[in-house]
């Protein structure tokens, strides 16, 4: 028996240790930066900017987690970030049309891309990977066309100045923005019936079916929900930068999807969980950052993005042993 | 509906002289024709813990002999092809000679082209996706040594073997796009090529086992495959064909073997026996005929009905079900009776016919499984880990599925009250262990089942519709489960139970319907709900039923 409870005390410690492991290598690897560059790393300035930078990403790395929960892939939404901030770079610009407009548009932009994959993956069945592959190709094409291939600046100052005109305890507003849409995603996954039947739709989409759940419409809403979102973190994008330009928004996609799948081993482990994707976004952020002012040279960046996604999906699958991964 | 009384008689004297040996011993007088046989077992016996699945099995199959194998689900007879398949090791002491050769048990997969063993389980093994030359010559153009793989040369012996046997397909179709029957007819094909070369370089007779391989099959299509059985038993080699249909076995096979309770409880020469004499076999005793019930069954308030359910390979079928009555479906493999609870749910999509709920009409086609949990209606599929619940989920998650938006108070799920309820309905219903944040993953298949069925039984439904509610389930846990649905019907819930095993059915029902070919051809009521009846039954089924000529 005390052998037994002993047992279960060591399980619960693992448990816990794994559910925090990441925040504390998180921790060690600041350390680690602090003690080689003591002069410049460790300071908040450059925090502030690291939490204001990746708070794009960290939206798109929620986009990810939507439908990969009710298990589709959407590749698409580095692609839906970048046609949402040149829409609003060429409408506000270029158009002139009102700010807000443009902001609206852009959404709306995200719903019928979503719509559009949704058809594709959901009605006709075609493999999500295949679908939201083919489209990133096909929008960033047609967001090279209408921004004519050049960065567009002169965005509404007031977009500018709501995502990085101001902070609240030293940090910058569009750190917020991602931390309110963490929290919306968490209240939505743990806390709502929704959530319930996204994670039944994608474990066990027979199984959701028999139960009443209408698995067609959580796959196309969890689809579009996740166009909607990259669309806002092309708002963002917008306002950090500034401007926008056709090409750069690609280059965070690889680090979301490392971060969604990072993620998913740490708070909830087996779980594509928000918080643990906001977490790893600035974990990833954080040693990016770091290696950047070691004066390490760029193609690092993409080693340690694409070795960290592999490292983390061989974690996930490590930490929940036999159990069928979300995405067969 | 009054269906014939299926009469049982026989005369013991005839009987004893057609049965080689009723014991479980082959009696050693019984030396084979022209040699060694091809495949002889002797005293077979397979324990799983307590239970002993087959008990001094001897079985022999002569050389060019069409050899059939009968017995009930139960009867040891899957244990025995999967000891054939080198699944399982029997216990020590069994014996196996091949063509005379001793062969140490259990098989290896190496021991089958050696001996010249081959054979064709029911879902065929082939790649619907691949042609019909791929499938064919997989094993060659898989294992082919080279870097390069003569097509030229693949599809000449491939056209050479289905000229042998007369098959005229398209070797370049694919093997979905194939008819049923050919699709049956190229896995046999097959199999019996896979052994043919070797069988002709030694000059030996090989084997082929095909278990099961007519139920899906229209009646043209059986005679084909029984052709193409002839003509590989005349070429010296032997078919052990394993099959439900005693009329099948009657007409193709020269002896067969009959199973039950784990032992040989016959060996007949097919010609000289009777249809009755193989059911007396099958089931083990000669049954006096069901009399006919007096005393009517227990009358039930009317509950629902079902009117003229029709699906492709189900004949519109009806049914009025009773408040707390427990109707059972059942028949044999292929007879379609586990497929009316899917109909009836909306799980698979049904071409006519609708279900009246207090006076109200549901047409079945548009069913949906949302709309009848909303009519509350309640499915346990038979496949629990596809369509019942999620194993990666937790207890509490999978228990409260359907029922999840009524935790849903004040704009939070409230997930400490499902974790509660479902931690009460486990205490109530014996899940062990009882931890609803443990994932359905970690308990046994009873245990899984007992949530399962506490996730429907929890919402009091209308119509619970089961399908081998009991499959891979242990026998303390199966009682339990029995005892929920009785005490369940009797506070009002009907139920539709589909199942193949006799027992369970005769255990909770009132009534038993028995399908064949997707109708129904015998109602058993009363105090003909036997386990007996039941099977004796679906055996007779096939016989006042004509094959669809589909």
């Amino acid at each position: 028996m005390t052998t037994q409870a002993r047992a279960h005390a060591a399980a619960r410690r693992m448990r816990l240790f794994e559910r925090y492991a990441l925040l504390v290598v998180w921790a060690l690897l600041i350390i680690g930066f602090s003690l080689a560059l003591p002069n410049s790393f460790p300071r908040w300035g450059n925090f502030s900017i690291l939490f204001a930078s990746y708070a794009p990403a960290a939206l798109l790395a929620l986009a990810i987690i939507i439908p990969l929960t009710s298990g589709d892939y959407d590749l698409s939404v580095g692609a839906v970030m970048t046609l949402s901030s040149c829409l609003i770079a060429v409408l506000n610009a270029w158009a002139g049309l009102p700010i807000l407009l443009c902001l609206l548009l852009a959404v709306l932009a995200g719903v019928v891309v979503g719509l559009f994959h949704a058809f594709f993956i959901v009605y006709v069945r075609i493999p999500s990977l295949v679908v939201t592959l083919g489209s990133t190709s096909l929008i960033s094409g047609v967001v090279q066309w209408f921004t004519k291939s050049s960065t567009i600046g002169g965005i509404d100052n007031a977009l500018i100045m709501s995502v990085v005109g101001g902070r609240l305890f030293g940090v910058p507003y569009a750190f917020y923005y991602a931390f309110a849409a963490v929290v919306i995603l968490w209240y939505v996954f743990d806390y709502t019936p929704l959530g319930r039947r996204l994670l039944f739709v994608g474990r066990g989409r027979e199984v959701a079916r028999l139960n009443g759940i209408a698995v067609e419409r959580v796959r196309v809403g969890a689809l579009v929900a996740s166009s909607v979102v990259a669309s806002c973190a092309g708002i963002l994008y917008a306002g950090v930068l500034g401007s926008a330009d056709p090409y750069s928004g690609l280059n965070y996609l690889l680090p979301a999807f490392a971060a969604a799948f990072l993620g998913s081993t740490t708070i909830m482990p087996g779980r594509f969980n928000p918080w643990g994707a906001m977490v790893a976004v600035y974990f990833l952020g954080t040693g990016i950052t770091g290696l950047t002012m070691l004066g390490i040279p760029l193609w690092v960046t993409n080693v340690f993005n694409g070795g960290a996604l592999i490292l983390a999906v061989t974690i996930s699958q490590l930490t929940r042993g036999r159990e069928a991964p979300d995405i067969g | 509906m009054a269906m014939p009384t299926y009469p049982v008689s026989l005369s013991f004297g005839a009987w004893n002289n057609l049965v080689t040996a009723a014991t479980g011993e082959l009696s050693t007088n019984a030396a084979p024709l022209g040699g060694s046989p091809t495949l002889r077992l002797e005293g077979i016996s397979k324990t799983f813990r307590a239970t002993r699945a087959l008990d001094h099995v001897t079985l022999e199959v002569r050389p060019g002999e069409i050899h059939g194998l009968l017995g009930t689900n139960g009867s040891g007879k899957s244990t025995l092809i999967k000891v054939l398949a080198g699944y399982h090791a029997p216990d020590p002491g069994g014996r196996m000679t091949f063509n005379g050769e001793e062969v140490s048990l259990p098989l290896s997969s190496s021991d089958f082209r050696r001996l010249g063993m081959s054979f064709v389980h029911q879902n065929l093994g082939l790649l619907p996706s691949l042609t019909v030359l791929e499938n064919l010559r997989l094993k060659q153009i898989a294992l082919s040594p080279g870097m390069h793989l003569n097509w030229r040369r693949e599809r000449a012996e491939g056209q050479a073997v289905l000229d042998r046997y007369g098959l005229d397909i398209p070797q370049w179709r694919r093997v979905d796009e194939l008819s049923a029957v050919n699709r049956a007819l190229l896995a046999i094909v097959r199999a019996f090529e896979e052994i043919r070369e070797g069988c002709e370089a030694t000059g030996k007779p090989g084997l082929v086992l095909l278990d099961e391989p007519t139920p899906f099959l229209p009646e043209e299509g059986v005679a084909r495959l029984f052709k193409l059985m002839r003509e590989i038993a005349a070429s010296g080699s032997s078919v052990l064909f394993i099959s439900h249909d005693i009329d099948e076995v009657m007409e193709i096979t020269d002896r067969a073997t009959i199973l039950r309770d784990g032992r040989v409880s016959g060996e007949v020469e097919t010609a000289s026996a009777s249809h009755d004499d193989m059911i007396e076999l099958i089931i083990g005793r000669s049954l006096a005929p069901a009399e006919e019930r007096t005393n009517e069954a227990t009358a039930f308030a009317p509950g629902l009905s079902i009117t003229s359910v029709e699906a492709d390979g189900i004949a519109p079928f009806s049914l009025d079900i009773g408040k707390g009555e427990v109707i059972g479906l059942t028949g044999l493999i292929g007879a379609g009776y586990d497929r009316i609870p899917y109909l009836v749910f909306g799980a698979s999509p049904a071409t006519a016919g609708e279900l009246t709920i207090d006076g109200r009409q549901l047409a079945l086609p548009g069913m949906t499984p949302a709309k009848a949990i909303a009519e509350n209606l309640a499915l346990l599929p038979g496949d629990r880990e596809a369509q019942s619940g999620v194993p990666s989920l937790s207890i509490a998650d999978n228990m409260l599925l359907p029922d999840v938006s009524d935790w849903f108070r004040g704009g939070l799920l409230r997930n400490r009250g499902m974790r509660n309820e479902a931690k009460r309905l486990g205490d109530a219903y014996e899940v062990r262990p009882n931890d609803p944040d443990l994932p359905l993953a970690a308990l046994s298949g009873g245990n899984a089942q007992k949530v399962l069925i506490a996730r429907w039984m929890k919402r009091k439904p209308r119509l619970l519709l089961l399908d081998e509610p009991t499959q891979g389930v242990d026998v303390g846990t199966r009682a339990r489960i029995f005892d929920a649905i009785a005490a369940e019907a009797e506070t009002g819930m009907s139920v539709l139970c589909a199942s193949s095993d006799a027992e369970q059915l005769a255990r909770i029902c009132d009534r038993v319907l028995v399908f064949a070919r997707g109708r129904v051809v015998r109602e058993l009521t009363g105090s003909q709900v036997s386990k007996d009846h039941i099977t004796q039954a679906c055996y007779a089924s096939l016989e006042n039923s004509d094959r669809s000529p589909t």
